[in-house]
C-alpha cells in the first residue's frame, strides 16, 4: 500500500515511504509468527474441546454406575444421557474439523475414527428404540457393561489426545 | 430316624436325633470327602429318566461331582438319529428330574413354575462354553396352584445381605444361626421364627413352613408397601363396541368393595362415559381436541363398580347401538392411550385395550409397512421392529404408575403388531390377536375372543408387582425375556401379573463354583392381590453343580432348551435378521451335537449321535425353522408372524412346546386300555405319534393338541362307526364345514372322546377351541403346516435336516 504523507506544516518535502508488509528477514515475525500464533490458537482451542469431552466421558462413567449400583432408574439415566449424546458428537466433529482445517495430519488421523464411531452410532438406532441408551435395553444382552467400557476407552483416548495438543500447544507457545 | 454313618455312597438324609440336626456329608459346603473312599466302589445310576415319574436319584452330590466311570444312565444312552425312527415317548415328556439326594428333591420346586435348561450346573463358565447349550431358567411364578402354603408372620426372616428369603436349602448350623445358601453369609434366627405355629413346638426352626415348602406365600407386613394396596380398577378402551357388551354382565371381576370401573372409547374423537351414582342414565363426554388431551371431568368416570352396578349394564346395553351406524374409519388410538393413562394416573390399575385397526389419526399414527407380495419371500423379512417409540415410552410411562395394558387385536387387516405390541410388552400386559375377526362372518373366532375375554375377565390378577430373581454367588443373570421393564439389574417392574404369563433369564457363571455341590435360584414376586393384601410369593429352586461333560449333557431339559432358545431367535430376528436368527438356531444344534461327539463319545460310529435326553432337540429346532414366526417360504402374513412371536415369549413353556410341536393322536380307535381313572371318569390315553403325513390314514380320525386350538381332522374313509357314533353325521360327506362342538352322544365311543379332549383342556387354564376338520376344509392347510416331519416345497423333511446336521458335525 502507498501512502503519501501530508505536506508537513513547516513547508518541507518529505519523502514517500513505502509501507509493505514484507518484513525484514531473521526477526522471524509475519506470516511464520502468523502460522505460530494460529497454531497456538488450534492446539488450545482443541485443548479446551478435548477438556470438555473428558468431563462428558466422567460424567457417563459416573451416571451408567450409579444405574449398576441402583441410585437413579434406568429411565433417569439414559434421559440424562442420550441428551449429551448429541453435544458429544459435536465436540468430537469440531475437534477433528480443526485438526483438518490446520493439516495436522496425525492428530486428525487420531480423532476420525472416534468421530466415525460416534456417528455411526448414533445413525444406527433402530426407529423403535428411545435413542442410543435406551432404558428398555440397558439391561439386557450385557448392554450396560459395553456402554460402560465404550466410556472408558473414550476416557482414556480423551486423555491421551489431551496430553498430546499440550504438547503441541506448548511447543507451539515456545516458538511464538 | 435313619442312623448317621460313616461317609459312605448310599442315600444320606437329614441326622436327625440328639444334637441339633446338621447336614449330611456333602451338602455342607464343606471340602467333599477324600475322594479315595469313593472312587473304589462302583454305584449304579440310575439318574434322572422320564417315562414314569421321577427316579430317586441315590447319588449323594460329591458323587455326582465326579464323573461317571460306569454303566452310562438313561439320559446319556447312545441314540443314531438317522436309524431310530420312533423317538417319541407315548406320553407327553415330563421335565427331567435334577440328580439331587431324595431328600432334598422332594421339596424341591415344582418343575412346571421354575426350570432351568440344564438341571446340572456346570461348575465353570469354560466348561458351560465346551458344552454349547444356553443355561437359563424358565418361570411361571404367578401360576394357579392347587396348593399353596400361605404364611402369615410378624416376621419374614431373610438373609441380612443379600435379602434373600429363608428357604428349605438353607443350613442350620445350630439352632440360632441360618447359613444363606445364596451368599453364605452366616444369620441369627429371630426369637419369633422359633415357635412352630402348625406343629406348636418350640426350637426346631428347620420344621417350619417356610423351610418345608420351596414355593411358599407371605402377607406383607407394612414395610413391603410403598403406599397403601390399590383397590382393583378396570378401564376398558374399545374402538368400537359392537360385539363384546353382553359378555360383562355375569361376570365377577377379581375385586373386593373398592373395584373401580371407567370406560372409553374413541374414533376421530374421544368419548369418556359419566356414570356418577344418582344420573338416571351414563352421559357421554365428547373431547376432539386429539392434540391436547384433557379429562372432561375430575372424577366420576372410573367408578365405584358396586355402587353404580346399574348405570354400567346400562352403558354397556346402549353402547353397541351407539357404534352400529358409524362410518368412521379413523382412529386416534395414540392420543385416546394418553387420555386412558392420564385416568388410571392416580391410582394404577388395568387398561383393556381392544382395537379394530390401523391408528392412523393423531400421535402414534402407524403406516401400513406390509408388502402382501413378500409375505412369501424365502430371503429376509423386514418390519419386524417398531416403527416408532412413542408406544414404548407410553408403556414406560404406564409402568411408572402401575397401568398395565392388555391389547385385543381384533382386525382383519395389518395392524403393525411390531408398533402396537410395545404397549403390552412394557407395561407388563398381554397381547391377544384375532386375525380375520369379524362378528357375523366369522363365528369361530368371535367364540374364541368370547371364551379368551371371560377367562381374561375372571382370572386372578396381582396388582403393583415386582420380582426379584436372585440367584447363588457366582451366577448372574444377563438377559430377560417376557412382558416387564427391568428397572434395575434383577428387578422386573410388573404392574399386573396374571397366571397366564411366563418368563425366562439367561445366566452366565461369573466366578467359578469350585467348592460348591448345590446352587439355588430365588424368584419373589410382590403383588397387591384384588382384595387389596400385599402378598409376597417365594419360589426356590435348587440344582446340583457338575464338571463333566458328559454330566451336564445327563441333565440337559431338551424342552426348557427349546423354549429358551426360542425367546434368544426372537430377539434376534428384532435385532439382528430373522435369517441370522434361523441360522443361530441350527447351529445351536449342530454346535450342541458336535460338542457330544468330540467330547463325551468313547466310541466314534457312523451316523449322527445324540445322547437320549437331547434325542429329540433336532426335531424341535425343525418344528422351531417350521414355525409360523421364524419360516420362510411359506406366505405368512406379517402380523401372524409377530403374534406367534409374542407368543413364543409370553407363554409358559408347556404351552409354547405344545405351540411349536403339537400332539397327535389317533381317536377312532380309542380304547379303555391304560385309561386313567380321574373322578370316576374314564380317560382314555392313546399314543403321541409323529408329526409327519405318513401316520395318517385315510381311514382313520385325528386329534391335533396345538395348545391354544384343537383340530379334529376325519378321514375321507373314515371307519362309519366313528362318523355316526362320535360326529353323529351319517356320512363323510355331511360333516359340516365349521363344526366346532362334538355332539353329546350317548355312545361309548363318544363318551371317551369327549373325556378325552376334556381331560387335555381341563389341564390348561385357557379353552382350546376345536375345529373338525374335512380334506375340504379351510383349515386343512393349518393343519398340515402342523406336519413338520414333512418335506415342503420351501423346507427339509427331518430325516433331510438330519442329514443337513450330519453333514454340518463332520466338517
Amino acid at each position: 500500500m502507498q501512502g503519501t504523507l501530508p505536506s508537513s506544516p513547516l513547508g518541507g518535502s518529505t519523502t514517500v515511504q513505502h509501507v509493505s508488509h514484507t518484513v525484514e528477514e531473521g526477526t522471524g515475525k509475519g506470516p511464520s509468527t502468523g502460522r505460530w500464533k494460529m497454531e497456538a490458537v488450534v492446539f488450545i482451542l482443541s485443548l479446551v474441546d478435548c477438556c470438555a469431552l473428558i468431563f462428558l466421558s466422567v460424567y457417563f462413567i459416573i451416571t451408567l454406575s450409579d444405574l449398576e449400583c441402583d441410585y437413579i432408574n434406568a429411565r433417569a439415566c439414559c434421559s440424562k444421557l442420550n441428551k449429551w449424546v448429541i453435544p458429544e458428537m459435536v465436540g468430537q466433529c469440531l475437534s477433528t474439523m480443526l485438526m483438518l482445517v490446520s493439516m495436522h495430519w496425525f492428530t486428525f488421523f487420531l480423532n476420525l475414527p472416534v468421530a466415525a464411531w460416534n456417528i455411526y452410532r448414533y445413525v444406527k438406532v433402530p426407529l423403535g428404540n428411545m435413542g442410543v441408551f435406551d432404558p428398555t435395553e440397558i439391561h439386557n444382552r450385557g448392554q450396560l457393561k459395553s456402554h460402560m467400557k465404550e466410556a472408558m476407552i473414550k476416557l482414556g483416548y480423551h486423555l491421551l489426545c489431551f496430553f498430546i495438543y499440550l504438547y503441541s500447544m506448548i511447543l507451539a507457545l515456545i516458538n511464538d | 430316624p435313619p442312623q448317621p454313618g460313616p461317609p459312605q455312597p448310599g442315600p444320606p438324609s437329614r441326622h436327625l436325633g440328639g444334637h441339633y440336626p446338621s447336614l449330611p456329608l456333602g451338602y455342607q459346603n464343606a471340602a467333599p470327602p477324600p475322594a479315595a473312599i469313593l472312587t473304589q466302589t462302583l454305584v449304579p445310576v440310575p439318574l434322572s429318566q422320564p417315562l414314569g415319574g421321577p427316579g430317586p436319584a441315590q447319588l449323594s452330590p460329591s458323587l455326582a461331582a465326579m464323573s461317571l466311570q460306569s454303566s452310562t444312565p438313561e439320559a446319556l444312552r447312545v441314540v443314531n438319529l438317522l436309524q431310530e425312527r420312533n423317538l417319541l415317548p407315548p406320553i407327553p415328556i415330563p421335565p427331567p428330574t435334577p440328580c439331587l439326594q431324595q431328600d432334598l428333591q422332594k421339596i424341591n420346586c415344582n418343575p412346571e413354575v421354575f426350570r432351568s435348561t440344564l438341571t446340572s450346573i456346570p461348575q465353570t463358565q469354560s466348561l458351560l462354553n465346551k458344552a454349547k447349550m444356553p443355561l437359563g431358567l424358565l418361570l411361571h411364578p404367578f401360576k394357579d396352584l392347587s396348593q399353596l402354603p400361605v404364611v402369615t408372620s410378624s416376621t419374614i426372616v431373610r438373609c441380612r445381605s443379600c435379602r434373600t428369603y429363608i428357604n428349605p436349602f438353607v443350613s442350620f448350623l445350630d439352632q440360632r444361626r441360618w447359613k444363606c445358601n445364596l451368599c453364605y453369609r452366616v444369620n441369627d434366627v429371630p426369637e419369633e421364627f422359633m415357635y412352630n405355629p402348625v406343629s406348636r413346638s418350640y426350637g426346631e426352626p428347620h420344621k417350619r413352613p417356610e423351610v418345608q415348602n420351596a414355593t411358599i406365600e407371605f402377607i406383607a407386613p407394612s414395610e413391603y408397601m410403598l403406599r397403601p394396596p390399590q383397590p382393583a380398577v378396570y378401564l376398558f378402551h374399545s374402538s368400537t363396541w359392537s360385539h363384546n357388551a353382553s359378555l360383562l354382565d355375569n361376570i365377577k371381576l377379581p375385586g373386593d368393595s373398592r373395584t373401580k370401573i371407567g370406560f372409553v372409547t374413541f374414533d376421530s374423537t374421544i368419548h369418556f362415559y359419566n356414570l356418577q351414582e344418582g344420573l338416571s342414565q351414563p352421559q357421554m363426554l365428547i373431547v376432539s381436541d386429539i392434540d391436547d388431551i384433557f379429562l372432561p371431568t375430575p372424577d366420576s368416570l372410573l367408578v365405584n363398580l358396586n355402587e353404580c352396578k346399574e348405570l354400567v349394564q346400562d352403558l354397556l346395553k346402549s353402547l353397541p347401538t351407539l357404534f352400529q351406524k358409524t362410518m368412521e374409519t379413523q382412529s386416534a388410538l395414540g392420543s385416546a392411550l394418553q387420555a386412558a393413562y392420564k385416568l388410571l394416573l392416580p391410582t394404577g390399575g388395568r387398561m383393556s385395550v381392544f382395537q379394530t385397526q390401523l391408528p392412523n389419526l393423531g400421535v402414534g399414527a402407524l403406516q401400513s409397512r406390509e408388502d402382501p407380495n413378500q409375505r412369501a419371500s424365502a430371503k429376509d423379512v423386514q418390519h419386524l421392529s417398531p416403527a416408532t417409540d412413542f408406544y414404548k415410552k407410553l408403556a414406560l410411562d404406564c409402568s411408572g404408575q402401575q397401568v398395565a395394558v392388555d391389547l385385543f387385536l381384533l382386525s382383519s387387516q395389518y395392524c403393525d403388531l411390531a408398533s402396537l405390541g410395545c404397549i403390552s410388552r412394557y407395561s407388563a400386559g398381554s397381547v391377544y390377536y384375532y386375525p380375520s375377526y369379524h362378528h357375523q362372518h366369522n363365528p369361530a373366532q368371535v367364540e374364541c375372543f368370547q371364551r379368551d375375554l371371560k377367562r381374561y375377565l375372571t382370572r386372578k390378577i396381582g396388582f403393583e408387582a415386582v420380582m426379584r430373581i436372585r440367584c447363588s454367588k457366582g451366577m448372574s443373570i444377563h438377559t430377560f425375556h417376557g412382558n416387564f421393564f427391568v428397572r434395575s439389574t434383577d428387578l422386573l417392574s410388573l404392574p399386573n401379573v396374571n397366571p397366564d404369563a411366563g418368563f425366562a433369564v439367561q445366566m452366565s457363571i461369573e466366578e467359578n463354583l469350585d467348592d460348591m455341590q448345590i446352587v439355588s435360584f430365588q424368584a419373589a414376586l410382590l403383588y397387591t392381590s384384588s382384595k387389596g393384601e400385599r402378598r409376597i410369593r417365594v419360589h426356590t429352586l435348587c440344582l446340583p453343580v457338575v464338571n463333566s461333560l458328559s454330566d451336564i449333557f445327563a441333565g440337559a431339559d431338551v424342552q426348557a432348551i427349546t423354549g429358551l432358545l426360542a425367546c434368544m431367535a426372537v430377539d434376534r430376528s428384532a435385532t439382528a435378521s430373522l435369517s441370522d436368527a434361523r441360522d443361530a438356531m441350527t447351529n445351536a444344534a449342530i454346535d450342541s451335537l458336535a460338542s457330544y461327539r468330540q467330547s463325551v463319545l468313547s466310541i466314534q460310529q457312523p451316523g449322527l449321535l445324540a445322547p437320549a435326553c437331547l434325542r429329540l432337540f433336532p426335531l424341535f429346532i425343525l418344528a422351531l425353522l417350521k414355525q409360523k414366526a421364524f419360516r420362510t417360504g411359506t406366505s405368512t402374513r406379517l402380523d401372524d408372524r409377530l403374534f406367534a412371536m409374542c407368543q413364543l415369549k409370553y407363554q409358559p413353556l408347556v404351552y409354547s412346546m405344545l405351540m411349536i410341536h403339537p400332539a397327535l393322536y389317533r381317536v377312532d380307535d380309542l380304547s379303555d386300555e391304560g385309561a386313567l381313572n380321574i373322578n370316576e371318569r374314564t380317560v382314555p390315553q392313546p399314543r403321541v405319534l409323529q408329526l409327519s403325513v405318513e401316520k395318517l390314514s385315510r381311514e382313520a380320525a385325528f386329534l391335533m393338541d396345538a395348545g391354544t386350538v384343537m383340530y379334529l381332522w376325519v378321514g375321507r374313509s373314515c371307519q362309519p362307526a366313528f362318523l355316526t357314533q362320535v360326529l353323529g353325521v351319517s356320512s363323510y360327506a355331511a360333516v359340516p364345514d365349521n363344526l366346532h362342538l362334538l355332539p353329546e352322544l350317548d355312545t361309548a365311543e363318544s363318551q371317551r372322546t369327549r373325556a378325552f379332549i376334556g381331560w387335555l383342556r381341563d389341564q390348561r387354564p385357557f379353552f382350546p377351541p376345536l375345529h373338525v376338520i374335512r380334506d375340504e376344509s379351510q383349515l386343512k392347510p393349518t393343519f398340515m403346516q402342523n406336519m413338520i416331519e414333512d418335506r415342503t416345497e420351501s423346507a427339509l423333511s427331518y430325516y433331510e435336516f438330519l442329514l443337513h446336521l450330519q453333514q454340518q458335525i463332520s466338517k
